[in-house]
């Protein structure tokens, strides 16, 4: 398809491809997959592994999405 | 009606619902344009909001009363499959991030208002359309009905019964929705939110500090469950569940941003920025929600019970009200209703916004397209203020005059048939390889599927490990054992992801049968660069003159 590109588009042309983009998937991997963090030890403060690491995986997901919009920002 | 009704609670409650119903109504002239009479004005804010507005709109959107009550309610009864709630908030924004913000561009450029605009835009199938938006609506209704659950619980703990005070806050909302649109719960959310901060903050140190802290919490809980005679409950995954547990998280946060009302969220903010931005910050949500899940072990220490329980005669009474009962018994009354209006304004906003989404769908994809095909703008607007009243009466009247249950029943098998539009909608923004018609079936064999599943599913009350009764025959759960299927196991998987996956084969199945006889293909009316475009694009109009 060849298409007139209107005026001014010039940089629409582009695509939101980047090999800094699979760093989405880490997320993913660090809680789906349950054997990983089933268990209890160690604790902190008293809260078992399972659910002070699944909140700790916040973080995870918050900096990879943050590395990956900084990225494609420029 | 007022029976042993906490005063101060009652006080702190009305004055806060009142101060935000004020709000509601405001709100019209908040960054308002000339006239409302434009679906873009009153049913995306303008299409203009920003990150903040964005971050406390969708986060108020996503994370609904409903969610704060039942999750934490899940945890007490059930322990650490209720915890599913923080790996589906984890994944959900990098899994959406890039598709979202093709969502964003195509939609701006084109001027869509729903996600099934966009399926008959690039499908050219009025009728997968027309699925969509039914599916849209039907997913939705349940939705809104249990946020009164939610605003219910708080009442209750409260002392307040009967049906007459929900009806006169859904009244209040409906007005000031019809009245302001999606505005009035973007300037809502900023309240609710802040309330609910604070309130969680408050709690997650006063609570565990009052009540000898985490170990101590965590002890009983372990104690409670070690007691009970059913295998799948425990601080820890029982091992068939584990399956469940990721594909729950993982078709729940398939499902999240297929929702009508997340789309409207996603589709009311100004730039790919601003998504990008968000799906960065909207974790801090996720967190909450994880320390409000915790809530549900400290009620198992404070030995908290559901109002309406009774021990004794095995009855379990309301889950839902643990968390108010939790408040009520470790807050002084001022700051126990601080927190019983943070909930009861949690359910205005999402209530809000789904109602508005709803009416959108039966507005583009329902009345222009089959009763008033030359409706002007205004006559969309008008068509979907009367709609979003419509479907506030339809909610409360399945509370009222329906068992809660039913809406319950509905919310479960509504994430799992919501699923069923990601082919279409997901999928289709990156390929339209799916044949139109093959989409139709693949959907109809996840929908076949998802039904019969969940309504394979008992609810069971365990008497002894390997004893139980059914207390309910049939949409008892979305945990689908996978020996129904003969597999030789006990584990068991989330009933929305198996239909997914019916409906993928049947989608590529169905593809390449309807390629084998030529059948046609629809027209696609978007252009691949059109799905980078951003605001700086000369396509991308801030209110488009024709809409469609």
């Amino acid at each position: 398809m060849s298409e007139q590109v209107p005026e001014g588009t010039r940089r629409e042309q582009r695509s939101d491809h980047s090999p800094w983009n699979w760093l989405l998937v880490i997320p993913l991997f660090a809680t789906l997959i349950p054997p990983l963090f089933n268990r209890t030890s160690p604790d902190l403060f008293g809260i078992p592994f399972f659910y002070w690491y699944q909140l700790a995986a916040i973080a995870i997901g918050v900096s990879t999405t943050l590395i990956v919009y900084r990225i494609s920002r420029r | 009606m007022f029976d042993d009704v906490n005063a101060v609670q009652l006080t702190v409650f009305t004055v806060l619902f009142a101060a935000v119903s004020v709000l509601g109504f405001v709100a019209a002239r908040w960054r308002a344009a000339d006239d409302l009479e434009h679906l873009d004005e009153w049913g995306l804010g303008g299409r203009n909001f920003g990150s903040w507005i964005t971050w406390f709109l969708i986060g108020g959107d996503l994370y609904t009363a409903y969610t704060f009550v039942a999750v934490p309610a899940l945890v007490f009864s059930a322990g650490a499959i209720g915890f599913f709630a923080v790996p589906y908030t984890i994944v959900v924004y990098p899994i959406v991030f890039l598709v979202l913000i093709r969502l964003w561009s195509i939609s701006h450029v084109h001027g869509f208002v729903t996600p099934a605009d966009f399926v008959r835009a690039r499908h050219g199938s009025s009728t997968l359309a027309l699925l969509v938006a039914i599916t849209g609506i039907v997913a939705t209704m349940p939705y809104i009905a249990l946020q009164l659950v939610g605003i219910e619980a708080v009442l209750k703990a409260m002392g307040v019964t009967g049906h007459i005070p929900i009806i006169v806050a859904f009244t209040i909302l409906a007005a000031y929705t019809y009245n302001s649109g999606l505005r009035a719960p973007a300037l809502i959310a900023f309240v609710k939110d802040t309330l609910i901060y604070i309130v969680i903050i408050v709690a997650v140190i006063v609570i565990p500090y009052k009540l000898g802290g985490w170990d101590e919490i965590f002890g009983a809980a372990e104690a409670k469950f070690a007691a009970s005679p059913n295998p799948g409950d425990g601080v820890l995954l029982a091992g068939p569940s584990q399956l469940q547990y990721a594909t729950l998280a993982l078709g729940s946060a398939l499902a999240l941003f297929l929702y009508p009302h997340s789309i409207t969220g996603v589709l009311a903010s100004r730039d790919r920025n601003v998504i990008k931005r968000n799906m960065a910050a909207l974790p801090a949500y996720s967190f909450v929600l994880g320390l409000l899940a915790l809530l549900g072990y400290m009620a198992i220490k404070a030995g908290v019970v559901p109002i309406g329980a009774d021990p004794e005669a095995g009855e379990p009474g309301d889950p839902n009200t643990i968390v108010p009962q939790l408040f009520d018994a470790m807050f002084p009354s001022w700051f126990a209703g601080v927190a019983f209006a943070a909930i009861g304004i949690g359910a205005l906003v999402p209530a809000a916004i789904m109602s508005i989404a709803a009416a959108n769908l039966w507005t583009r994809n329902i009345y222009v397209e089959y009763i008033n095909k030359d409706a002007t703008p205004k006559q969309e607007a008008k068509s979907s203020k009367l709609a979003s009243l419509v479907v506030k009466v339809g909610a409360l009247a399945a509370i009222i005059a329906l068992d809660p249950e039913f809406s319950i029943d509905l919310q479960l098998i509504g994430g799992i048939i919501i699923l069923q539009t990601l082919p279409a909608v997901a999928i289709g923004l990156y390929t339209r390889w799916i044949h139109r018609w093959a989409l139709v079936a693949g959907w109809a064999a996840g929908m076949a599927v998802g039904f019969w599943t969940t309504y394979q599913i008992p609810q069971k009350k365990f008497t002894s490990p390997t004893e139980f009764t059914v207390t309910k025959e049939h949409f008892g759960g979305s945990a689908f054992p996978l020996s129904e299927l003969g597999y030789d196991t006990t584990w068991t998987i989330y009933a929305g992801f198996l239909a997914l996956l019916v409906n993928l084969v049947v989608c590529v199945v169905g593809t390449f049968v309807l390629r084998a006889l030529n059948a046609p293909d629809g027209e696609d009316a978007t252009r691949g660069s059109e799905y980078f475009a951003d605001r700086d694009d000369p396509r991308v109009t801030d209110v488009p003159e024709a809409v469609g």
